[in-house]
């Protein structure tokens, strides 16, 4: 029998429901290979047993009086751009490393209410900025796979801690490809569900237009788990959308024969990597014997996505980070002349050099004179990008692509090229330019043994078609149960 | 060469909802610093805001009484600063989608006519903070009460001349305002604020000149001096040959000039974008119509009311209107007594002359309309003279008491006796002979002189249309 932290969210629920152990368990075996692994991972910015065991036990208290749910004691890491009350929530910068949050997240009240463990924060980039989770203020988070490679990001952590049983399962947050990087890199399964399904409140802002919370798990059943518990309208957050949820779960075992994937050919003409490639036309095949057929189909403005991302991103951005001033809250400088000097000083010491990059882009971007040609051009070429998946759709129920070029890189090798590293995300970033779900899928490994995800895409609030699609795959396919050699 | 000024007018006033415009603090004025604040209006972390439904319909309750264009999408903005009173360092505010544009208020010129001013626009903000100096220390505090309280901006088009206009509009505003109750008009603690833009060119020029904007004026008195010194200074500076430099300017109430605060190169670039966390705002025809039905009546619609209705002149209506409150104290006493022009002659002299002395308005009046409709009712049937009832009507403001009681208790009670008076009269001018003498010689003017006497001996009580009949007919009998 395999260890407790090794399990899936459906396993362990069904193992505590028979009573072969209690969340207690469950969650010390979790922080003992927390313990045994994290100095290898780095997965976590801040792990909490004393609160995890407290949730744990409350969590019994509520099993054993039969007010438990579906994920009722199930360990869970929450990455460190989400609130949670007492705990310090510091998006991986100096700039907040102090900072208590007096609220949750109502993704963390969720889980909360679910009688979920948080074992503590997921390591992550600098308020969500990078694709290595190299730029944390608490050092890089490390693949499971290869210590030597990054993990992939922004949701680094998460992406780690799920591979390497440091926790059963995880929130990340995808901007621009945060969730479904680090997932396909992690071979783990990672979704970024549409925009405005999933409550934003309480996630510390990057870019508000694009970011979005989402589950990352070990398969397509724990992903169904989490979506419904998370989507959902939130009365606090203007963005999300009033509409009911389906049961995810009753789309697991659906078949899928007949469906239509769509091949968009400017993906594929892009694709250089011989692996990728491989592990793409192996997950087509199995689709295809699914019964899946497949359609070309073209997405001509895909090549402007990054540019008009690293448009838009940013100019938000710049406006998101400006509250990190140093006089209400986070850091402040010691030493200052004035006012002005404050400011400046705060927020030299406080951001890392990605996040100031990102926010002298977005300041340019949005300077009067400049607007026209940058912002708004951005906006027209999001719309662009919408009008294609739209156009794509008639054709097709879902988008078969790669979800990165390659698979996981070394630490340090990008780092210092910002445009190499920004070309990690061009397959993911048009999904969060058109506010589409999208998720990464483990669908093999390359020669290195590094694990290789695809990524399927479906239209607005068409979640259920990922879950009944990734769940038909893992079905036929055993990439999503290997385990790293950690 | 003979000038004329262009000015253009931007009003912040403050709504007066429960509740922040997008949090759920309340908007209560005067609590303890930073006591009403939450993690939204503090601007911490990931928070989010949500948009006060009550904020907007006042918005547009402003926009219909403005005879606006209501925009159906309107979007929020961010403008982005960075002041510490600012806990984002963003401002949501509107930019090129207001919840309103191109209406008008009337004003009354200086001629007796009457004037449109355009507005601009109308649009929905948040307001900022407060900041603290130490006076001992270098130190400054911030208080974020006031943070996220609702504002709406309002911008009139560049059409006003004169520092008396801009005035006249903006009582027009704030009269309209108060009247829908969604802003309490308090100039002092800031609620009304306003900015204007001016500037000076040539008679017959048609091109504008360059302007300054003038801050800190906070009554409409030192809108109308600030303006003045303003328009004085650019004219006098043009005539020296001098440039005009687009600046903004801060008036000093105490001396009445403005000074130069931060030239336009110093101006911030504010950055605007369509704020992302909130949603391109709709406002529905339905609910356009149903706050168009909910209008209560205006200033100037009731202005015309009255002078119609009660035959009173221009500018009595239009005090009696300025305020709701007063409008209505009037209505409720000609309906107790009907004459609307006596009426509106005691509000507008003896009640506001009370009033603004003891610094109250109309709704904490100590004599209500049943009170005052008595006292003209006992002035009219003879009981007192208009002379004593004024006098009576100070003690009634003083003490609360109706004039009955007060006549009763003081003696007050006209003599209208034509026996008793003709006796005081023949008195009167059988003591004063030189007197009698001088008048036939000539001197009728000491008539004034024989009332006076009269008035004296009665303690003023004497009802003086009896009196003037019985002396000119005593006189008549002496000069035989």
């Amino acid at each position: 029998m395999s260890e407790l932290y090794e399990m899936t969210a459906s396993q362990l629920a069904e193992i505590l429901k028979k009573r072969n152990a209690t969340s207690v368990e469950i969650t010390r075996s979790l922080l003992n290979r927390i313990e045994l692994v994290e100095p290898l991972t780095s997965s976590f910015s801040l792990v909490n047993p004393d609160l995890a065991l407290e949730m744990a036990r409350e969590a019994d208290r509520r099993l054993s009086q039969g007010n438990g749910g579906p994920l009722t004691g199930i360990p869970i890491a929450v990455k460190d751009n989400m609130c949670v009350t007492g705990q310090r929530t510091s998006c991986g910068s100096r700039i907040l490393a102090n900072f208590v949050p007096p609220y949750d997240a109502t993704v963390v009240r969720l889980i909360r209410e679910a009688g979920m463990v948080i074992l503590g924060n997921a390591n992550m980039d600098e308020f969500a900025m990078g694709s290595s989770t190299e730029t944390s203020c608490w050092g890089p988070t490390r693949n499971p796979w290869n210590t030597e490679m990054i993990p992939g990001g922004s949701s680094g952590g998460s992406a780690a801690a799920v591979a390497s049983g440091e926790a059963t399962v995880a929130l990340g947050s995808d901007t621009g490809g945060s969730i479904r990087l680090p997932a396909a890199f992690c071979g783990v399964t990672g979704i970024k569900p549409t925009y405005g399904a999933i409550s934003r409140y309480g996630l510390v802002a990057y870019a508000s237009s694009l970011d979005q919370i989402g589950p990352i798990t070990r398969d397509a059943e724990d992903m169904a788990l989490m979506l419904n518990l998370l989507c959902g309208n939130d009365p606090l957050d203007s963005t999300s959308v009033p509409r009911s949820c389906p049961d995810f779960t009753t789309y697991l075992g659906k078949p899928v024969k007949g469906m239509t994937l769509g091949f968009p050919t400017e993906f594929f003409s892009k694709l250089e990597n011989a692996d990728v490639s491989g592990v793409l036309s192996d997950a087509r095949k199995v689709f295809e014997t699914l019964g899946v057929e497949f359609v070309e189909l073209s997405l001509p403005h895909l090549d402007y996505g990054i540019a008009a991302y690293y448009v838009i991103a940013p100019s938000e951005a710049s406006s998101n980070l400006a509250r990190y001033d140093g006089v209400k809250y986070g850091h402040r400088a010691k030493e200052f002349d004035s006012m002005i000097d404050m400011y400046c000083q705060t927020r030299a010491e406080g951001f890392g050099p990605e996040v100031k990059r990102r926010i002298m882009l977005g300041t340019y971007a949005l300077s009067s004179g400049y607007y026209d040609a940058y912002y708004l051009k951005a906006a027209k070429v999001r719309t662009l990008i919408t009008a294609d998946f739209k156009q794509a759709f008639e054709s097709c129920d879902a988008v078969f692509c790669p979800t990165a070029p390659s698979p996981a890189f070394k630490i340090g090798e990008k780092i210092d090229d910002p445009i190499q590293m920004y070309l990690t995300d061009v397959f993911t970033i048009p999904v969060n330019m058109a506010g589409l779900p999208g998720v990464a899928v483990p669908g093999g490994f390359s020669r290195e043994g590094l694990p290789i995800g695809f990524q399927l895409i479906a239209p607005h609030f068409e979640e259920p078609r990922l879950v009944q699609l990734t769940a038909a795959f893992q079905k036929e396919t055993d990439h999503h149960l290997r385990r790293p050699p950690i | 060469m003979e000038y004329e000024a262009v000015i253009g007018l931007e009003v912040h006033a403050q709504l007066l909802t429960e509740s922040k415009a997008f949090c759920s603090c309340t908007t209560r004025f005067g609590a303890e610093p930073n006591s009403n604040t939450c993690p939204i209006c503090l601007g911490m972390p990931g928070v989010l805001p949500v948009l006060n439904r009550k904020a907007l319909e006042f918005t547009v309750l402003m926009a219909i009484a403005c005879n606006c264009r209501i925009n159906e999408f309107s979007r929020f903005a961010r403008k982005n600063y960075y002041y510490p009173d600012l806990p984002k360092n963003y401002q949501i505010s509107q930019y090129e989608l207001p919840v309103a544009e191109e209406g008008w208020v009337e004003i009354a010129t200086e001629e007796g006519t009457t004037r449109r001013i355009g507005l601009t626009r109308i649009h929905m903000e948040e307001d900022a903070g407060k900041l603290i100096h130490d006076e001992n220390k270098p130190v400054s505090y911030v208080d974020l009460n006031r943070t996220g309280v609702p504002l709406i901006e309002i911008v009139s088009e560049p059409e006003i001349r004169t520092p008396e206009e801009a005035a006249a509009y903006l009582r027009a505003l704030h009269s309209v305002l108060v009247y829908l109750q969604i802003c309490d008009g308090n100039m002092e603690e800031g609620s009304f604020r306003c900015d204007a833009n001016v500037s000076v060119r040539p008679v017959g020029e048609k091109q504008l000149g360059v302007k300054t904007e003038l801050k800190n004026m906070n009554s409409f008195r030192f809108v109308q001096r600030g303006l003045q010194y303003e328009i004085d200074r650019q004219i006098a500076l043009l005539r020296e040959g001098g440039r005009i430099v687009q600046e903004t300017r801060l008036f000093d109430p105490v001396t009445a000039t403005t000074a130069s605060m931060r030239s336009k190169e110093q101006a911030h670039d504010y950055r605007y974008f369509p704020d992302p966390d909130l949603l391109p705002l709709r406002v529905e025809p339905e609910l356009i119509e149903r706050l168009r039905r909910e209008l209560p009546e205006l200033p100037a619609q009731k202005k015309e009311r009255f002078m119609r209705e009660f035959g009173i002149p221009a500018y009595d209506a239009s005090v009696l209107t300025a305020s709701r409150e007063l409008a209505a104290y009037f209505e409720r006493t000609v309906e107790l007594f009907p004459n609307p022009k006596t009426i509106s002659n005691w509000i507008m002299t003896e009640l506001m002359r009370q009033l603004k002395s003891g610094d109250r308005t109309v709704e904490c009046c100590p004599v209500p309309p049943e009170h005052l409709a008595g006292l003209l009712r006992l002035m009219e049937d003879g009981t007192i003279s208009g002379k004593i009832a004024k006098a009576v009507f100070e003690e009634m403001y003083a003490t609360g008491k109706e004039a009955g009681l007060i006549i009763k208790e003081k003696g007050l009670v006209q003599v209208s006796d034509q026996g008793e008076l003709a006796e005081i009269i023949r008195k009167v001018l059988e003591d004063n002979p030189t007197e009698v003498a001088k008048y036939f010689s000539g001197k009728t003017q000491l008539i004034g002189f024989f009332v006076g006497q009269v008035m004296k001996a009665t303690r003023g009580k004497a009802n003086p249309e009896i009196v003037n009949r019985i002396l000119a007919e005593e006189l008549k009998k002496h000069g035989k």
